[in-house]
């Protein structure tokens, strides 16, 4: 092994013995002991799917609830335990573990040319931390008061000991507490790989978009994470040990304008949740950008137009999200308006940048309508709409009459499905090939998108005309004489079209496995390191790298024909030579470097 | 009314027009058509015209957040749309292969700036109005409990106490302002009137004195409320209305003390034996 695959991370010996050709266990022995960060991504992938496909089920199950007015299908005890598990699925246990745990494990070393991430091991403890996490979660169903009915954010005073008593709860908060540090330890894990073990020549602006927004992923982990984690310690400490921090018990304020004298403070847990809650949206968000930023240009056959501003909209969004987390207390009555509502808007500002370097990196280019690109396109409608109403909720005298109703609802998985579904399925259909070396059928994955595309307008525009009107989120029943029932049943059917699309990825996958198709290591033109190895990767990732002089290696390797570009610079000697901003890069010329073996 | 149609062809102009200058203008143009039309009576695009002075206020805040929505999204949407259908792969042939345009990065930086500082400047303006509390002609003291409100009248005593099947009725004067005074006996609950386009928790822990919020019901009616905040077993049937009756009349129904108004707890200790209703 030389210093070309060699991470550039003095006195840590990734030369393992077994490099040249793994020796390691095989079959369910290597999915249970493998740090291998492939194994562990895809480990990761299968986990968060099945944790979406449950999650989705009881969205079934509350949409055929609200189907009809004053309905009894589930009771109101069931309906609030499925509403609660329903979120916190999706958002703790799917939307960040599939792109951060999931995809990005299995990318990110890949795309910065390193055999594994930073600390394999810590990778390995994140997906078993977050494995028994899930699961820990799943079992307060069967537990003798239920799982956790008090929302996916849990607010004080509800999730007491007085108004949330038994063990669903506790498993919840032991949920969360599970799942934070494995998120923190793959955050630490990005971040270092993406500092500490890029390939030679793969300088901080050649990064592909998508490991870049992992990196400041990985940062506002480790900012935000941690927050949750002590705000549900001291939230179960309120349950357990008698403290005071959130609790009010015993200090009444009916009439009494006055605080008490060691009395707990409610609206501290949501200040909490919420510096953790809002920059929590772009950890959801921000790997999804990325997904996109990565399948547009390759599907355009033209570089990402504006790369750096990009990334800087990116670090812009990163920083902005850290200061709007009370625009999600707007309604609370003790926030300051202007300030949170100022930033909130700003970040209206980076986003659309993006939307911009998308539509610039499309225009003029040459588009073909794959399934990862139509999912793509999918996100731009989604995350649009999304982000038009948030520009809308920003501004508190909107938001006092549209927040917690369904308004919002619609809003925020406008928002979330756009990433986590539209953008996140675009990359498991753009990754799919290389992490299995089979493909996925093409004319079903365009019948899984169009089915997806029509019941999320379906279900989701009529949330907004329903939440106008007045009806709240979280509520298991509502009145027959408000007009409510056709925008519910709208609704509903739309969910049940989304049901029907996922069921076809099911039978993509069942036919991808009975009959594989083999996908070759680079079956889209892709421009990134990724598509230079194998499908799937050997177990070091590489045998060998082709030279790095511009954000799109592999292409510039594939495509001797077009000037290899720097940032808009022709590169000099073209992918062939040695480019002058590149001193003790990629060394010596020739098309290629072996790995001498 | 045919201003809706009179933006997108501003929009329209602003595309076909070549320099940066010219199309910061045409923004502009449109930005000014918005907010000229906020004015007018132009369609309610799903929400409450408001029945309380500030209700009116927050949305033609509404309409004015709507129609920039409706250009500023629309005009991204008819370029995504037009990349995806003019720019269709047919052929082999390479792509120029574009990276930066410093031009057209510096134009999509500024101009979203300038919008959002406008919408900015137009939240301000109408969330000192919304959220302005004045002394007010009547004030009223809210208590929200699982499940249900009471309504307490300081001037007179009245004092009005229900619970999910059994809503509370608040009455106040028309055309007066009233100020409620918001607090919770439990979990945190949410006083949300749709038709006066406005919400706030009821938060233990939050001092009476702190949640107060004005309002000025400006025709007579029954307007419907209901908790919007996830209070536990029975959120979904925490209702409450609110009836606005001419001053003469509100007066005489405030000095009219009611008796055996049950107690917050007795009620909580009901609903938790027996259930809504119970």
């Amino acid at each position: 092994m030389t210093d070309l695959v060699r991470p550039a991370l003095a006195g840590v010996d990734l030369h393992a013995p077994e490099h040249e050709e793994h020796h390691g266990p095989t079959g369910l022995l290597k999915w249970f002991t493998s740090t291998d960060h492939k194994v562990i991504g895809m480990s990761y992938t299968i986990t968060s799917v099945v944790m979406f496909y449950l999650a989705g089920i009881m969205a079934l199950l509350i949409r055929t609830q609200l189907a009809s007015p004053n309905s009894s299908l589930l009771s109101f005890s069931q309906f609030n335990a499925l509403f609660t598990m329903h979120g916190s699925l999706m958002l703790y246990l799917f939307a960040g573990p599939f792109a951060f745990g999931g995809l990005a494990n299995f990318i990110v070393p890949i795309q910065v040319g390193a055999p594994d991430m930073a600390f394999p091991r810590l990778n390995a403890l994140s997906y078993w931390l977050y494995l028994t996490g899930s699961i820990t979660m799943l079992l307060g169903f069967f537990t003798s008061s239920g799982a956790a009915e008090f929302g996916w954010v849990a607010y004080a005073p509800l999730s007491n000991a007085a108004n949330s008593p038994g063990a669903g709860p506790d498993l919840w908060i032991v949920s969360l507490l599970l799942t934070g540090f494995s998120a923190i330890f793959t955050g630490v894990n990005l971040v270092g790989t993406i500092f500490y073990l890029r390939a030679p020549g793969m300088t901080m602006f050649r990064m592909p978009v998508f490991t870049w927004n992992m990196l400041v992923t990985g940062i506002l982990i480790l900012i935000a994470f941690p927050v949750l984690t002590a705000a549900v310690v001291m939230l179960f400490a309120d349950r357990h040990f008698g403290t005071h921090i959130y609790e009010t018990t015993g200090c009444h304020m009916v009439g009494h304008p006055n605080v008490p004298a060691a009395c707990g403070v409610p609206v501290l847990y949501q200040h909490l949740f919420w510096f953790f809650g809002h920059p929590e949206v772009y950890i959801l968000a921000l790997p999804y950008f990325g997904i996109v930023t990565e399948i547009i240009p390759v599907f355009s056959r033209k570089p990402l137009f504006g790369y750096k501003g990009m990334v800087f909209a990116t670090m812009a969004i990163a920083a902005l999200s850290t200061g709007v987390w009370a625009h999600h207390m707007f309604t609370t009555g003790v926030v300051l308006l202007p300030f949170f509502s100022l930033l909130s808007l700003l970040i209206a500002v980076p986003t659309g940048i993006k939307f911009f370097n998308w539509i610039g990196t499309m225009w003029r280019g040459q588009l073909s309508l794959k399934t990862p690109m139509l999912f793509s396109l999918g996100f731009l409608f989604a995350f649009l709409m999304g982000g038009v109403t948030g520009v809308m909720l920003a501004s508190p005298p909107i938001d006092f009459f549209t927040h917690d109703t369904y308004f919002v609802v619609a809003h925020f998985h406008q928002v979330l499905f756009g990433t986590a579904v539209f953008a996140g399925f675009a990359g498991f259909y753009y990754w799919f090939p290389k992490m299995w070396g089979r493909m996925l059928n093409d004319g079903l994955g365009k019948w899984h998108f169009w089915l997806t595309f029509i019941g999320f307008w379906l279900t989701f525009m009529p949330q907004y005309g329903v939440g106008l009107k007045g009806m709240p989120r979280r509520v298991a029943s509502y009145p027959a004489d408000l007009g409510w029932q056709i925008y519910n049943q709208l609704s509903t059917i739309g969910a049940f079209i989304i049901g029907l699309g996922f069921l076809l990825l099911l039978i993509n996958l069942l036919i991808s496995w009975r009959n594989p198709v083999p996908a070759g290591d680079n079956p889209w033109d892709g421009h990134t390191l990724e598509w230079f190895t194998s499908s799937p990767p050997p177990h070091h990732n590489f045998t060998h790298l082709p030279p790095i002089r511009s954000e799109r290696p592999t292409w510039d390797y594939n495509h001797p024909e077009a000037p290899a570009l720097h940032h808009g610079v022709p590169v000099v000697g073209n992918g062939n030579g040695h480019h002058p901003r590149d001193p003790g890069g990629n060394g010596s010329s020739g098309k290629e470097e072996k790995v001498p073996t | 009314m045919d201003q809706p149609g009179a933006a997108p062809s501003h929009d329209r102009h602003a595309r076909s027009s070549a320099g940066p200058h010219r199309r910061l203008l045409a923004v502009a143009a449109v930005l000014v058509t918005g907010l000229t039309l906020s004015g007018c009576q132009l369609p309610t695009f799903g929400a409450y015209r408001g029945s309380t002075s500030q209700g009116q206020d927050a949305f033609k805040l509404w309409q004015f957040f709507f129609i920039t929505g409706i250009i500023v999204g629309g005009f991204v949407i008819l370029l995504i749309l037009w990349s995806v259908f003019r720019y269709r792969r047919r052929s082999d042939e390479m792509p120029k292969q574009t990276q930066y345009h410093t031009g057209v990065e510096i134009l999509y930086t500024v101009i979203p700036i300038v919008i959002v500082l406008v919408l900015f400047a137009f939240t301000v303006i109408t969330e000192n109005k919304v959220d302005a509390t004045p002394p007010a002609d009547v004030t009223i003291r809210v208590t929200a409990f699982q499940w249900g409100w009471r309504f307490y009248y300081p001037a007179t005593g009245k004092v009005v106490t229900g619970e999910t099947t059994q809503a509370p009725q608040m009455v106040v004067p028309t055309g007066q302002s009233v100020q409620i005074m918001l607090g919770s006996a439990d979990v945190i609950h949410g006083f949300y009137v749709p038709a006066f386009n406005f919400s706030r928790y009821a938060q233990p822990g939050v001092t009476a004195s702190q949640q107060r919020f004005n309002f000025t019901v400006l025709h007579d009616g029954v307007y419907r409320g209901q908790c919007t905040q996830l209070c536990g077993l029975y959120h979904s049937l925490m209702f409450f209305s609110v009836k606005a009756v001419p001053p003469a009349q509100f007066q005489v129904w405030v000095h009219h003390l009611s008796k055996n108004q049950p107690s917050i707890s007795q009620l909580k200790q009901e609903i938790q034996a027996n259930g809504p209703g119970g």
